[in-house]
């Protein structure tokens, strides 16, 4: 288990001020001009040596990402974008590290920014989180008034801005074109890629985007190495992370902890243990609502990393553990996310416009078990024909659920069939 | 997407603008865009305008935003209708989103919705009579640790039940306004009954609470 020393958000709860004084007495913006003086390619390798991977679902090495932008400008200056849209359903880790760490956030746009050689960071917030917005940029002006962003930087010659742009509304702004679109004053829809934001982002100029998480670690990434960050987790899936535990456990959380933990370990030592027991829990979604769900049986000894859980034809995600004890009426809890990814769809694409509907209302008809057993294959077909047939992921994200459903519980799909079928009783006890 | 209610012709207004001091924040916001990229602002210009104006976007504001930003109106309606934080329509003072999700949904956001429809008399999607209170049901707010949960304007509301919900319902109809945040009793997103990590350190340490 963690130990405390090496937990990064020590604020993650909110049991001290966010502001900068007590920020400071966390370490923050200690010495931050040293870590700058060290230089963009210092920075990068650190952060290379570090594994870090992104925190916002895809895993893409982080210090690779930053290595992508151009290293001398053709005259178009460079931006930081900092994804947190967070909207995936089951998670609410930035939104913590937003309201109660933010100084974290701020000085990591900055030597982030400043590895990428980017003039500014825009902190693409979602609308909702207004009074976490309101902290941000609280902490924003802080920074400017003491002189560690703006102008002249902590004192490195290095001048940098950091703004928030607040969403309104859309999940899909969480994919990184369609978070540049709307940064862009547009309808979020995503952009085909190539060419890739580090060589036409935001207003056509080199942009990384990054989650919140993954820039929120890489100040106490660089002070205390990379070398200590990839000695915690296991190989390829190293660090620190934030895991959000909801549904039905007995005490829901966020908590950091070391990447691979063992799944029972996380919900037993952090989440007050499943609902009714270990032997009462049926499923567990332990990525967010995109990534496929797991029966107890993978639950009893899967790691918590995206090796682990991608072995298991899942996924790490963002971290955020969905669990479902045996009360629930699983199918309809799939049903549901199906319906968001329905009311989500931006609708630029055929497959995913058309087929989102669709596999929502014959999810709706398995519920009942108002359908042929035939048409649980049609399904499956269904999804892997809007699965990499859209120009975003959200496509797959609304089939791997489906997907994920019927690999497990393709008999309690029958069952409901057949129980409709013979006029027996069809559903299970409500879940609650 | 979901389908777009506007404002039939007789509730909208004839002209919209900015009052002297939403203009000087329309400009700080068209301000933090590069020279040339005013059309990046028109976001946080719609949110100013929805507050201005009881919490809803007439389309005189949408022209209005369209000239200020020299962009097409129809490229500011085309954001105004996308995105689901915009009404454009009115609705209630007192707007109630409750997220039914299913990590909501999980822990009960059905009983979040009973109690409306029992204190306010409201299904989702409908606003009651005297046109004080609106409720509908909206997809996952983030805040997923302490579900169920709802928004009332711009504050999360957590950790309910059909119970707590009445009691801040009630106190919203007597004019009140509730402490937001988790109604069970803890500070955030920590385990209840205690944090299991974070305890070598002392909250002491820093003065000030965590709300100020």
């Amino acid at each position: 288990m963690l130990q405390d020393k090496d937990r990064i958000f020590t604020n993650l709860y909110g049991q001290q001020s966010w502001r900068l004084e007590a920020a400071r007495k966390r370490g923050d913006w200690d010495n931050t001009k040293a870590i700058l003086d060290k230089g963009q390619d210092w920075i990068i390798d650190e952060m290379k040596k570090s594994g870090l991977r992104g925190r916002g679902g895809a895993g893409f090495p982080t210090g690779m990402k930053w290595s992508f932008m151009p290293k001398q400008s053709d005259g178009r200056p460079s931006y930081l974008v900092v994804n947190a849209d967070e909207g995936e359903p089951g998670t609410c880790k930035d939104r913590d590290m937003m309201r109660h760490d933010p100084h974290k956030l701020i000085e990591g746009c900055l030597v982030a920014g400043f590895a990428m050689r980017a003039v500014a960071a825009y902190i693409y917030i979602r609308g909702e989180f207004f009074r976490e917005a309101e902290n941000l940029q609280g902490a924003i002006d802080e920074a400017y008034a003491a002189g560690l962003i703006g102008k002249n930087a902590c004192g490195s010659g290095f001048d940098f801005d950091v703004y928030i742009h607040r969403g309104a509304g859309a999940y899909i702004c969480g994919e990184e074109t369609a978070l540049i679109e709307s940064l862009e004053g547009k309808k979020g829809q995503p952009r085909l890629k190539p060419p890739f934001p580090a060589n036409m982002g935001v207003w056509g100029c080199p942009t990384t985007v990054n989650n919140v998480e993954s820039i929120a670690v890489a100040p106490t990434i660089l002070r205390r190495g990379g070398e200590w960050f990839a000695g915690i987790g296991r190989p390829n899936n190293t660090g620190t992370k934030v895991f959000c535990i909801s549904g039905h456990v007995n005490k829901p959380c966020n908590v950091e902890e070391e990447m691979g933990i063992p799944l029972k370990e996380l919900i037993e030592k952090h989440a007050g243990g499943v609902r009714g027991g270990w032997d009462n829990l049926l499923a567990v979604i332990p990525g967010g609502s995109s990534v496929p769900l797991l029966p107890k049986s993978i639950c009893d000894d899967v790691l918590m990393d995206f090796d682990s859980l991608r072995a298991q034809r899942s996924g790490l995600g963002t971290a955020a553990v969905i669990v479902m004890d045996k009360s629930t009426d699983v199918v309809r809890a799939i049903a549901r996310l199906s319906k968001f990814y329905k009311h989500e769809s931006c609708g630029q694409c055929t497959p995913c416009r058309e087929g989102t509907g669709w596999m929502w209302r014959v999810m709706e008809r398995l519920v009942q078990g108002k359908a042929e057993k035939r048409e649980i294959d049609m399904l499956l077909e269904v999804t892997t024909q809007v699965e990499g047939h859209t120009i975003c992921a959200l496509g797959d994200a609304a089939a791997w659920p489906i997907q994920g459903l019927i690999r497990h519980f393709r008999g309690e799909i029958e069952r409901r069939i057949d129980a409709y079928h013979t006029g027996a009783p069809v559903l299970p006890a409500a879940a609650e | 997407m979901s389908g777009v209610h506007i404002a039939p012709p007789e509730l909208q207004p004839a002209s919209f603008a900015f009052t002297a001091e939403n203009l000087e924040l329309a400009k700080a916001h068209i301000a933090k865009y590069p020279a040339g990229r005013q059309r990046s602002a028109v976001m946080p210009l719609l949110d100013i305008a929805q507050r201005q104006h009881d919490n809803w976007v007439p389309q005189a504001a949408i022209r209005y935003i369209a000239e200020m930003l020299d962009v097409p109106v129809i490229k500011v309606l085309e954001v105004a209708s996308f995105y689901t934080m915009y009404n454009l329509a009115p609705v209630g003072k007192h707007f109630v989103q409750v997220c039914t999700t299913t990590p909501c949904w999980l822990a009960g956001s059905d009983k979040v919705l009973s109690a409306c429809k029992k204190h306010l008399g409201l299904n989702p999607g409908e606003t009651s009579a005297d046109g004080q209170f609106t409720v509908i049901e909206v997809e996952c707010l983030g805040a997923c640790v302490n579900a169920p949960m709802l928004q009332y304007n711009d504050d999360f509301f957590e950790d309910l039940d059909e119970e707590s919900t009445g009691r801040i319902l009630e106190a919203l109809k007597r004019g009140e306004m509730p402490k937001p945040g988790p109604q069970n009793g803890r500070l955030s997103s920590e385990p209840l009954g205690g944090a299991t990590t974070l305890t070598t350190f002392n909250p002491a340490a820093s003065a000030g609470g965590n709300d100020d």
